[in-house]
């Protein structure tokens, strides 16, 4: 057994400590304050000066003193990580170095100003996205923050102050965060304004002005005073409890706030994580989309809703249907929600606010014991226009309007023709026609154009008075108007169940395609086989190249399975989805300039490796996305399970080899040893006792016959087994008689088998049967020598051979003790002695015959015989009938 | 051909094999039983040895350094009828068949026993010797008169078929030798039949049935397991 495959315990010991820190994320520490100049990063850097003389490795991240005096004396003597030096539009910029952080590596880091945007070109869009990755690193951070840019609390600071607040930071950041009050009452705040203590860009003076008033310092000393009280903690919440109405309390709250295309989602959603804050419970931001396709601004502000539930803390769930009530429902049941949140309907139009309050009045009758919330919502600050609802059907292209106008065209020039013949109502319902069909080919958008200028253009050319739009009779009156209703409905049904049909055309591929890659991920046994199958269902699903990045010797490499090839960029940005086991590329925010989308294939355990698929000049729809991380997900659950049964299965080999070699050493060193002490002891008494009686030598020879005998039939068993394992033994099958097998072998085992009377039950005529001769006789011999070593001298043994069932059936049969019933089921194995047997055998003996036998694809059975002793049967498969032979 | 005059003087045996220690054992065990013994370390070296002493036997390993033994033995036909005996470790019936086939006489393994191998070398000399034309074949109970082509067992004649006939003549005129599958098909059947060793199993049976004293413990004709039979020899 070579010692090279068994892990050295030390470095093992070793990695799994590594792993363990790699897994313990920082702690982040916030200097929270109502507003600049309260003293945040002073406190700050006392904090960090503390720590150093506690002797913990301190270094500066990113500091801004603003040239105050005091503060830059608390920077000295503690080490600082120099600014990273790049220009913007010919604008020198310094922003935190994050690869030089993460490369020196100490246990805290300070890094200033947490809601900061960082230059373009920069890792991550914002600073607290370097924090999270520091964080994840397992360094400490320090930071500092004011109220005003904590994500759930900035509509309130703009609704009081009326500042614009552009820079938030999302409140899950915070979470797990311990904060740490900076407070200043608002009259010294003034004061320290008026001393110029507190640092404001001179552009910004006005402003700053109206901010620093002593009624809005004072509503936001309020705020950060209930941002720190509602903060997470054990003790916090007992606090609350009493605090708030403890009767409302309830346990396993889950909300569920319904999140649409619309500018009024954002604050709905921002309310909604206040709530579950004060309910400290789980909240989901459900999106269903509906089979109508969305305009792009539309679909932006939808992504930008939920990339704010998300950084708010909250699991996006999107999922398709065409009842909005119905949808949220659902979900609602699937996920336990005890809670739904939706916005009021608001004025913007009669008809959407009708269109609103119905669904809110059958969701308030269909929600049962959900409880629903009716929340009033104003639009964000600084989004697109409202997208009213119906707008979205006008969402087709322009190209569609023109081909609905066309078609109408065309089908008034052949009414025109047909009109001579027909009269002028016919014409109607050849548009009425041409308007339905055109629904089966064109959005609703389209179909409205065409219901308008077919029905125009019927009154105008066609009903009496031509080429009037008057119209004459009170009949002619009614069939227009009727004409006009139908085309519009009829048009508006055909084009929605079209639309739905897609919808449910697109369901039915997703699901089939999740079938797909289920079923066949399951049928993966190895690890190329996984990102065969993932490569091929992505590229089957999404009709776009992909590759597989997975970890070599501590790099990344595409598997050669995969379809698109990665530039080092895209590798670099693999690299860092890898290492964080985060989404990162095109679609996300980090590294957003990459060509490809990058997630990671990874489980709560482990990550394996990144799944980068490009979309050249495609858009990712949210169900896309969706699909795309259920692949992933998919895929690394099955390499986990792979990988565990790779593990499993080499864990167990090790063990069964160690123990079988620690056996094998013990068995071929007391087997060996035995007959050559025999041997040795008998020949060198031989060489002293020259003038012994002869009797008394050949005894001494004697025992040397023996014992070489012996060495031989151990050496040729090893040797047996040796062959067997290494899948050596393939029998050579030819036509031999079944009685000479019986004979010849008990022919030369004459001597070993002098001690017992064989009774023989063969055939009269020649048996022949298909096998390999020298294979079967060894086993037999082994059989009988078994026998012959297990059974007291004298008790006969019975052998007999036969055909059965086209089977030739050997059987070896004694009169010794037996086996006792427990050690029958493993007297095959290898190197197994019942404690009871006789010394000599090398418990190799049964494993080779079983060994030989099966490699006749036959059988072995041992049983103990009524009367006692055992029997051994023997099964040689038989399918080909003896060939005739003719007499002469 | 060997001659009378040095058959009848101590018979010559030449040992081609590597290790010295087989080679001094083989020394002096012939010794012992009157054969002058010459040794060989290597192949090249063993055919020289036989071109040059003109033993009356060869004893041949198979695993020589130099040249494999069945490249000794092939090469050793080429030109000499001298007997070989194969005495090898490798106890295959495919080597053992092989050698035979190619030309070997006898094939030993080891380890041997002494007796058992002074047997055999003494089996290949006597068939060495030009068979007289009268040869009679004789145990305590059963006669083979090849030149009167009659049979009898305890002196009454027994009636084989041509083929059972044809199986006896050529073990009796190779008493004593291994008759490979493919040499007995071959002799008997003619060479299409090599591979039709079901007619020997039959055939065997049945001239066991007839000459044998016990059939179900033949003491005549006996199997080589997956080699070929052999008619042991009364000495």
């Amino acid at each position: 057994m070579n010692d090279g495959d068994r892990p050295n315990p030390d470095a093992l010991l070793s990695s799994l400590q590594r792993e363990e820190a790699a897994k313990k994320r920082g702690r982040l520490k916030v200097f929270l304050g109502m507003s600049p100049g309260v003293g945040k990063t002073f406190a700050m850097l006392e904090a960090a000066r503390r720590e150093l003389a506690a002797g913990r490795d301190v270094v500066i991240g990113y500091v801004e003193t603003h040239g105050r005096k005091e503060t830059d004396a608390l920077t000295e003597g503690l080490p600082q990580i120099p600014r990273r030096q790049l220009e913007h539009r010919g604008i020198a910029l310094t922003e935190f170095d994050l690869d030089a952080t993460l490369a020196r590596h100490p246990q805290l880091v300070l890094v200033d100003e947490l809601a900061h945007t960082n230059a373009p070109g920069s890792r991550h869009p914002k600073r607290w996205q370097d924090v999270a990755e520091l964080l994840d690193a397992g360094l400490d951070v320090i930071t500092a923050l004011n109220v005003q840019h904590v994500e759930s609390r900035a509509d309130t600071v703009r609704q009081v102050t009326g500042a614009e607040i552009r820079e938030t930071v999302p409140d899950s950041v915070l979470d797990g965060a311990v904060f740490e009050l900076v407070d200043l009452p608002p009259a010294e705040l003034i004061q320290r304004l008026h001393e110029g203590k507190v640092y404001v860009p001179d552009r910004a003076a006005a402003a700053a002005q109206n901010f620093f008033r002593e009624a809005n310092l004072t509503a936001l000393r309020e705020l950060v005073l209930r941002l720190v009280a509602d903060h997470v903690g054990v003790d916090t919440r007992e606090f609350r409890q009493t605090q708030t109405n403890a009767g409302a309390w309830k346990t396993g709250h889950c909300l569920l706030v319904a999140v649409g295309p619309g500018p009024f989602s954002e604050p709905l959603i921002r309310w909604t994580r206040r709530m579950a804050d004060g309910l400290r419970c789980r909240w989901l931001a459900v999106h269903i989309e509906n089979p109508r396709p969305l305009s792009e601004a539309a679909q932006a502000q939808l992504e930008k809703n939920l990339t704010a539930a998300r950084e708010l803390g909250a699991e996006v769930v999107a999922t398709t249907d065409d009842d909005l009530v119905r949808g949220l429902l659902r979900v609602a049941r699937a996920q336990n929600a005890t809670q739904i949140i939706v916005g009021k309907p608001s004025g913007n139009g009669w008809l959407e606010w009708l269109r609103a309050s119905l669904l809110l009045r059958r969701l308030a009758r269909e929600s049962g014991d959900i409880d629903l919330h009716v929340v009033r919502s104003e639009k964000a600050a600084g989004s697109a226009p409202a997208v009213r609802i119906w707008h979205r059907s006008f969402a087709s292209n322009f190209q569609q309007y023109l081909f609905a106008a066309g078609a109408v065209s065309a089908t008034g020039i052949l009414n025109l023709a047909l009109v001579k013949f027909t009269g002028p109502r016919v014409p109607g319902l050849v548009f009425l026609l041409a308007v339905v069909l055109l629904a089966l080919k064109v959005g609703r958008g389209p179909v409205l154009l065409a219901g308008a200028l077919s029905a125009l253009a019927w009154n105008y050319f066609f009903l009496p008075p031509r080429f009037t739009f008057i119209i004459a009779t009170v009949e002619d009156g009614i069939l227009f108007g009727l004409y006009f209703v139908v085309a519009i409905v009829l048009g508006q049904l055909v084009a929605r169940i079209r639309l739905q049909e897609e919808a449910e055309r697109r369901r039915e591929e997703r699901a089939t395609a999740l079938y797909e890659m289920s079923r066949d991920l399951a049928e993966a046994t190895s690890r190329d086989e996984v990102v065969w199958q993932l490569v091929a269902q992505i590229n089957r699903s999404f009709n776009t190249p992909v590759a597989v990045v997975l970890p070599e010797n501590n790099k990344l490499f595409a598997h050669p399975d995969s379809s698109l090839v990665l530039s080092e960029k895209e590798l670099s940005v693999a690299d860092w989805a890898f290492r964080q086991r985060k989404a990162a590329g095109r679609f996300t925010d980090n590294l957003p300039g990459a060509e490809a989308l990058h997630l990671p294939l990874a489980t709560e355990r482990k990550t394996f490796g990144i799944l980068a698929v490009s979309f050249p000049d495609k858009r990712l729809t949210l169900s896309q996305r969706d699909l795309l991380e259920t692949f992933a997900r998919q895929a690394a659950l099955v390499l986990d399970r792979v990988e565990l049964r790779a593990a499993a299965a080499q864990a167990r080999l090790l063990a069964e080899s160690e123990k079988f070699s620690r056996t094998l050493l013990n068995s071929i060193s007391h087997e060996l040893r035995t007959p050559l002490a025999a041997s040795t002891g008998a020949a060198s008494a031989l060489a002293a006792a020259e003038t012994a009686p002869p009797e008394q030598r050949r005894a001494l020879i004697g025992e040397i016959q023996e014992a070489n005998a012996r060495l031989n039939r151990v050496v040729g068993n090893l040797l047996d087994v040796a062959r067997l394992e290494s899948g050596q033994v393939r029998p050579r099958l030819d036509w031999h008689d079944a009685r000479d097998l019986v004979q010849t072998t008990l022919r030369e085992l004459q001597r070993e088998l002098a001690a017992h009377p064989v009774k023989l039950d063969l055939p009269a005529a020649p048996l022949l049967v298909r096998l390999d001769f020298s294979l079967a006789q060894h086993a037999l011999a082994n059989l009988l020598l078994n026998a012959a070593n297990h059974t007291p001298a004298n008790t006969p043994m019975e052998v007999s051979a036969r055909l059965a069932n086209d089977q030739l059936v050997l059987s070896v049969a004694d009169r010794g003790p037996g086996i006792p019933p427990e050690w029958l089921p493993r007297i095959f194995d290898k190197f197994f002695r019942a404690p009871s047997a006789p010394t000599g055998g090398s418990g190799l003996g049964l494993t080779i015959v079983k060994g030989f036998v099966e490699a006749h694809a036959g059988t072995i059975a041992a049983t103990n015989r009524p009367g006692g002793g055992v029997m051994f049967t023997l099964n040689f498969p038989q399918p080909e009938k003896p060939p005739a032979v003719e007499p002469g | 051909m060997m001659n009378h005059e040095t058959t009848k003087a101590a018979p010559v045996a030449l040992v081609i094999d590597d290790e010295p220690q087989i080679r001094r054992l083989l020394r002096v065990t012939l010794e012992a039983n009157g054969y002058r013994v010459f040794d060989a370390a290597t192949g090249s070296d063993g055919i020289a040895q036989v071109a040059q002493r003109r033993p009356d036997v060869v004893l041949l390993d198979l695993g020589l350094p130099d040249l494999e033994g069945m490249e000794v033995l092939k090469r050793l036909r080429e030109w000499n009828r001298v007997p070989v005996i194969i005495l090898s470790v490798r106890d295959r019936e495919d080597d053992k068949v092989a050698a035979l086939d190619a030309g070997a006489d006898d094939y030993v393994t080891k380890p041997f026993n002494s007796a058992e191998l002074l047997a055999r070398l003494r089996a290949v000399l006597r068939h060495a010797q030009p068979q007289g034309a009268d040869a009679i074949f004789r145990t305590s109970e059963l006669e083979v008169d090849l030149s009167a082509r009659v049979v009898r067992k305890h002196g009454q004649e027994i009636k084989l078929t041509p083929i059972e006939y044809s199986l006896l003549r050529l073990f009796v005129t190779h008493a004593g030798k291994v008759l490979t599958h493919r040499q007995l098909l071959t002799d008997v059947w003619g060479p299409k039949a090599v591979e039709q060793t079901h007619y020997l199993r039959v055939h065997i049976a049945h001239l066991r049935e007839k000459i044998e004293k016990k059939p179900s413990h033949p003491e005549l004709i006996i199997t080589e397991s997956a080699v070929g039979y052999r008619l042991l020899e009364l000495e």
